[in-house]
């Protein structure tokens, strides 16, 4: 295809990812580096018979004047990166040298926002990602043995969960573990605890998210395993057969290294996917024990009266970091047999 | 290979027969229970003393009068005002597959059929957008939004959705096209067609059940968005998902939960059919990009 064909025909598209995609993720790094302008303040004293008063006031034509000039803020290079919203620094070196043993580090790690969020969000990508590769198979193996009337039936019900808005499916969860609901009262008499809450206790609330993300895209890895393993070929399956290979031994030696690439692809997605883990903390209002990077920007934009348009933006810049490390494995090797294509 | 032997019943088929019941179960209970609820008060489907009672609307009965009552679909649609919420989901999907699909089909039939390195490297750069966070964008956003004052409206949010649609719509309509023989509108142009009356004349009429794929998961992105509508739409302009998440704020206070899961049940509604008509191209729109590698 000649350039300018391709350009005429990719233009639409090009521009649009150029215009709304890259060009925000400037703003976005820009942005982090400055910090809003400091209110003008105005201090004058009164003085009367009773003595003197001072006021403050803000100077808001001042104010506005300054956002005029700079409406990005005061240059602030990488300031914001280091502070105690995000890496915290100075902090941590202090919580080194005063905690006596790693425990307690980690524990004072745990104060800062960044850290928490980061911690929740790592464990959440790498609990629920192999969860969801291990039940999605089981399930795939499970539904080809069944009778074909069952299957379609089988799938229509699988796929719900995640079509689902992923909002008001954690709401529909949440509402059923409420310590009014029916799972979250069955539990409560079980136990015989009337106080017992899935939402009181941290290390519950996360259990609580990460069933919500297994349950979530389970379904995803279901099908695309089902999907490969309708092309298994089936010679190498009867030739194992024939050599005395149990059905275990069946999957272990012809089915699994046949759906390997597979494999590999689901969990590419599934990393993406869960990275980016926000809605279920809003549906199960979860804020107060379990924290996302997503959730944190959005509480940076949305939270404070001003939005803090440069602790987002470092944010978002922290994030995009921790998706290309994510990605680069992936990219080296799309790189490398893009060159072998070329070459062959 | 419908053997006899295929059908027996072995332990392990039993087992196998078992989890996949106990998956059904899990995966279907939620929205059985939650449907039947929303017909009811909220004594009876958030009921501490008896879970029954949500079953047989015990208070629904003593409230109402009957066992079915339809006061959460009336205070949320008609009191609060969701179909509002309806209307706009309805333009922003509409519009928003219409578009993606319109950008998606050129930009991918021109990455596929073109032979040159930069087309590689849109693609990679399309792979690391899509596996962005959307928020991450949302704050580049909003300053420029406000300043040029196009911040709250509908065809703002539109753009947008299409946009971070985009690379998903691309890759996958590039694999479709890449199925589609070079041949033949090749050939075409032998015969005197350049490009675009190629594309016209041979590609376009059948092009559709790619495109169609391709459309239902952009009717997915757009109708299931949080971040994006959340972040840029105003009150009025509310989507359904962001107006469900105001809903809890406001609704909550009240005692009115059962507004909440009324509005939940009827965005779930039209997803379920959805499903129920499009699951063929579903199931092989998710497994396209995978088998093929």
């Amino acid at each position: 295809m000649k350039h300018s064909t391709f350009l005429l025909f990719s233009l639409p598209s090009l521009s649009v990812m150029f215009l709304f995609i890259a060009i925000p993720i400037v703003s976005v790094f820009i942005q982090s580096l400055h910090i809003e302008h400091k209110q003008v303040i105005i201090v004058t004293e009164n003085c009367d018979p009773f003595g003197c008063e001072t006021t403050t006031s803000v100077d808001t034509e001042a104010s506005a004047k300054l956002k005029e000039k700079a409406p990005l803020g005061k240059f602030n290079g990488f300031k914001t990166y280091s502070n105690r919203m995000h890496f915290a620094f100075d902090e941590l070196g202090e919580a080194w040298k005063s905690s006596d043993s790693f425990t307690v580090f980690v524990k004072k790690l745990y104060n800062y926002p960044l850290y928490r969020a980061l911690s929740f969000t790592l464990t959440y990508t790498f609990i629920v990602t192999p969860f969801v590769l291990f039940l999605g198979f089981l399930v795939a193996v499970g539904v080809n043995n069944l009778p074909k009337m069952f299957k379609g039936p089988t799938i229509f019900a699988s796929l719900l969960p995640m079509i689902v808005t992923p909002l008001v499916g954690s709401l529909i969860l949440f509402w059923m573990v409420d310590g009014d609901g029916v799972i979250g009262a069955t539990l409560q008499k079980i136990f015989n605890d009337n106080s017992l809450s899935l939402k009181a206790s941290p290390v519950l609330t996360w259990i609580m998210l990460m069933v919500y993300g297994i349950w979530h895209l389970m379904p995803f890895s279901f099908i695309v395993f089902y999907a490969g393993l309708q092309t298994v070929p089936q010679e190498t399956i009867e030739a194992a057969t024939i050599d005395g290979a149990s059905k275990f031994q069946r999957i272990r030696h012809v089915v699994i290294p046949h759906l390997m690439p597979l494999a590999i692809f689901i969990t590419l997605i599934l990393l993406m996917d869960n990275f980016r883990v926000f809605e279920p903390i809003i549906g199960f209002r979860a804020e107060a024990h379990a924290t996302s990077i997503s959730w944190l920007i959005w509480n940076h934009l949305r939270e404070s009266a001003y939005p803090l348009y440069n602790a987002a933006g470092a944010t978002s810049m922290i994030t995009i970091f921790g998706v290309a490390i994510l990605l680069l494995p992936v990219l080296i090797r799309t790189w490398r047999d893009f060159k072998e294509k070329n070459k062959g | 290979m419908n053997t006899k032997i295929e059908n027996k019943l072995t332990p392990v088929r039993i087992i196998a027969f078992i989890f996949v019941a106990l998956w059904l179960i899990v995966a279907m209970f939620p929205f059985i229970w939650t449907l039947w609820g929303s017909f009811k008060v909220q004594a009876d489907f958030f009921s501490k003393a008896d879970w029954s009672n949500a079953i047989f609307g015990f208070h629904t009965e003593k409230q109402t009068g009957s066992f079915f009552t339809m006061g959460g679909y009336y205070g949320s649609w008609i009191e609060e005002e969701f179909w509002r919420a309806v209307i706009n989901t309805s333009i922003v999907v509409f519009f928003t597959v219409l578009i993606s699909l319109t950008f998606g089909t050129l930009g991918g039939y021109a990455l596929a059929r073109s032979t040159y390195r930069y087309a590689f490297w849109i693609l990679m750069a399309g792979l690391i957008f899509r596996a962005m966070p959307h928020m991450t964008l949302i704050s580049g956003y909003l300053q420029p939004f406000f300043a040029w004052n196009v911040w709250g409206i509908l065809p703002t949010t539109i753009i947008v959705l299409v946009a971070i649609n985009q690379p998903f719509t691309l890759w996958m309509l590039h694999s479709f096209f890449l199925n589609i023989p070079k041949d033949l509108d090749e050939s075409a142009m032998c015969d005197g067609c350049n490009r675009f009356q190629a594309f016209r004349y041979v590609i376009i009429p059948i092009m559709w059940p790619g495109v169609i794929t391709t459309g239902l998961f952009s009717f997915l992105l757009a109708y299931n968005d949080f971040t994006v509508t959340s972040m840029l739409l105003s009150d009025e302009n509310e989507t359904m998902i962001p107006a469900i998440a105001s809903f809890l704020g406001t609704v909550q206070e009240e005692g009115k939960v059962m507004y909440a899961v009324a509005a939940v049940v009827s965005a779930t509604a039209p997803l379920f059919f959805f499903v129920l008509f499009f699951q063929r191209q579903i199931v092989s729109g998710l497994t396209a990009g995978a088998v093929k590698g």
